[in-house]
């Protein structure tokens, strides 16, 4: 037997499947790995400086068959039919619509059906498939990893040596098997599974990993989930997230604009097939989480790994061991003004989002619609409900969730990163305390001075209602008042 | 890219962990269309305090960040890493960085070197003593020297290489050329082609 063939019969798992599948050349004396990307997707923050590089070496653009871009971080939620009013975020649109038309690259623009957070267009299309590997100039990459994909997060001179070369010099990454087994009870989603592990393992817990979600709650999931599980790997520090393909992935690819077909279908799913991680692969780290006793999970202060089960208080800094993570807490608490013993059920908020690359496709609308249909939002309470993309928000309309919402008292916006991030208008005032459904609740995310609790789309509608962080479970305790 | 060698600069000491890209340089920021002029943009939250370490005039003019663990978390924006070039910084120490900002890191000749907890508070202790105080930063024998404190750190072989060559990736690259032709002559035809667009049957 030849050295290469005890290689592949060494059990893998399945991020170094796909890892090997895409291997240019192999690093020697601690070279990276040239690593071959599928699938590129551009967006109009990272991507200018990138652009000016290629036009100043002379370069082109290797693979605009392999490459996409939208606009969606600066794009505004209201009036998209008229010029953005903020000149640096129209140039920076502009600069990407000129871009693309020069380098031949597919853009979808404000007003066009496709357009709408990268991560959520990408699968939308089918582009996103099992055993890729896909880049963008943005850290929530890893959401593509829930089809079974090597998704990573890139700076731009990443994405310029992408458009240049359709590879990236890499270093093998470790493996870490986060295994959730058990049953999510009602009201508990796949945000509150990824919340308590970002609590359990911390910010840099994921660093150098790519993460393997796996157990029996993880299959039970959607596509929708897992991508909202797979989108915040990078909030636990990993370079990606993934879940092994299976009928479920296949389920939602088939007929998508960009899927296989016939022949080419029954040849795709045959490799997708062999791509779940053999059993006796060993990984280099394992975290076990139990999904029945899982509660509705929410954060207290301003990194994703300072969060807790909505039960509980507002934990007390003075009793956490380690210097460093006790200041952190210190700080976290001042600037979010919250009291060490606070109930998290106590805290009010002014603002409630449900949006962004984590959840914001039409699973998350409908599960929040269900909870406030027929009820009113708290009074001095704003919602914003803002779907992931034009074909997303489509979709809704014709099921009537955006007259459920509207009805309920919230704002129905179009497709982008909306109050996520804070770059277009969409923005928390000095102050403002939020339910948020997107990612990070860093200091100012959502608008200098803004103040963000991350909760799942179930915690977000149940605290509309409520005018207090809540879940479901306290709407059936409040019974008929309802 | 320049070589890069040693640098004897300023240490400034920012007694924080888990600085992350967001509070490096705010979103509001990243709307430009250039890759230089961002100096005023670095931390620019935290230097609306005039208390911040930035603010003290001891420290104008600092080229080496001794910060806490996890920096640089979050967000892949490259525009950190060009805030804190164009602020004037060569070299960055933590005990841990963000993995996407570490190799931004690498390819904009700012040296993001990894060094223990212990030595970060070390190092602190010392240029809190004397603020302003000079540190030097060898990448050849991977060392940071200030007063009588010699602490080491850690970066991969590679990307030390890289910086003392002063190379390109992209050029470093395209030299296997061939190779990346010959790995696209044999992709299966299933995998998606973005071009041309298809819609639903």
């Amino acid at each position: 037997m030849t050295d290469a063939s005890l290689l592949e019969e060494r059990p893998r798992t399945l991020a170094e499947k796909v890892w090997d599948k895409h291997l240019v050349s192999k690093g020697e004396n601690g070279t990276p790995d040239l690593i071959y990307i599928d699938l590129h997707l551009v967006h109009e923050v990272t991507s200018p400086q990138a652009f000016d590089g290629l036009r100043v070496a002379g370069r082109p653009v290797r693979r605009p068959d392999l490459t996409i871009a939208t606009e969606d971080h600066n794009t505004p939620t209201l009036a998209i039919d008229k010029p953005i009013a903020d000149l640096t975020s129209r140039t920076q649109i502009e600069t990407l619509r000129r871009n693309c038309e020069e380098f031949g690259i597919r853009l979808h623009s404000l007003g066009d059906i496709e357009q709408g957070i990268v991560h959520v267009v990408g699968p939308q299309l089918g582009l996103t498939q099992p055993g890729i590997t896909v880049v963008c100039g943005d850290s929530h990459t890893s959401t593509h990893g829930a089809f079974g994909a090597m998704a990573i997060g890139i700076g731009t001179s990443e994405v310029e040596h992408v458009m240049a070369t359709q590879t990236l010099p890499l270093k093998p990454f470790k493996t870490m098997a986060i295994t959730v087994d058990g049953t999510l009870r009602p009201g508990v989603t796949a945000k509150d599974i990824i919340l308590a592990v970002i609590a359990k393992i911390g910010t840099g817990g994921g660093q150098g990993y790519v993460l393997e979600y796996r157990g029996s709650a993880i299959r039970a999931l959607s596509m929708e989930g897992r991508m909202t599980i797979c989108n915040m790997s990078i909030e636990a520090g990993a370079r990606a997230g993934m879940v092994a393909p299976d009928a479920i992935t296949y389920d939602y690819l088939k007929g998508r604009a960009h899927a296989p077909e016939g022949q080419d279908w029954l040849d795709a799913v045959a490799y997708w097939d062999t791509l779940a991680t053999d059993g006796g692969a060993v990984f280099d780290a394992e975290v076990f989480l139990d999904a029945d006793t899982l509660e509705p999970f929410v954060t207290w202060g301003t990194n994703p790994g300072q969060g807790v089960s909505l039960s509980e208080a507002v934990p007390d800094p003075s009793v956490i061991v380690d210097a460093n993570e006790r200041s952190a807490a210190e700080r976290a608490l001042e600037y979010m003004d919250l009291a060490a013993g606070t109930p998290m059920k106590d805290i009010r908020v002014d603002t409630v989002f449900l949006g962004s690359c984590t959840n914001s496709r039409v699973e998350d609308l409908r599960a929040a619609a269900k909870i406030i249909q027929g009820r009113t939002l708290a009074p001095g309470v704003r919602m914003l409900v803002v779907p992931g993309s034009a074909r997303v928000r489509i979709e809704a309309e014709a099921e009537g969730l955006d007259k459920i919402f509207t009805d309920f008292g919230a704002e129905w916006r179009f497709a982008g990163c909306s109050m996520c991030l804070g770059m277009n208008p969409d923005q928390l005032a000095p102050g403002e305390r939020c339910a948020s459904t997107s990612n990070r609740n860093f200091e100012g995310r959502q608008g200098k001075g803004g103040r963000t609790h991350l909760v799942s789309p179930l915690v977000a509608a149940a605290t509309a209602i409520r005018g207090t962080l809540s879940s479901p479970w306290d709407l059936v305790q409040d019974g008929v008042t309802q | 890219m320049e070589k890069f060698t040693t640098v004897t600069g300023i240490a400034l000491p920012l007694r924080r962990s888990n600085v992350d890209t967001d509070q490096i340089i705010p979103a509001a920021y990243l709307k430009r269309v250039t890759k230089t002029g961002f100096e005023d943009a670095l931390f620019a939250r935290w230097r609306a305090d005039p208390d911040f370490v930035l603010n003290d005039p001891a420290y104008t003019g600092a080229r080496v960040l001794v910060a806490g663990a996890d920096f640089g978390t979050g967000s892949s924006r490259e525009h950190a890493v060009w805030a804190l070039r164009d602020y004037g910084f060569d070299v960055v120490l933590s005990p841990r960085f963000g993995d996407i900002f570490r190799g931004n890191s690498g390819k904009q000749g700012l040296l993001a070197g990894q060094i223990s907890e212990a030595d970060a508070q070390r190092l602190w202790d010392v240029i809190e003593v004397c603020p302003g105080i000079e540190l030097t930063v060898d990448l050849v024998s991977r060392t940071a020297r200030v007063g009588a404190l010699t602490v080491t750190f850690e970066i991969d072989d590679y990307t030390r290489w890289r910086l003392l060559e002063g190379l390109d990736d992209i050029g470093l690259t395209l030299r296997d050329e061939a190779r990346i032709a010959e790995f696209e002559s044999h992709r299966e035809p299933w995998r998606p082609r973005t071009l041309p667009a298809r819609q639903v049957s």
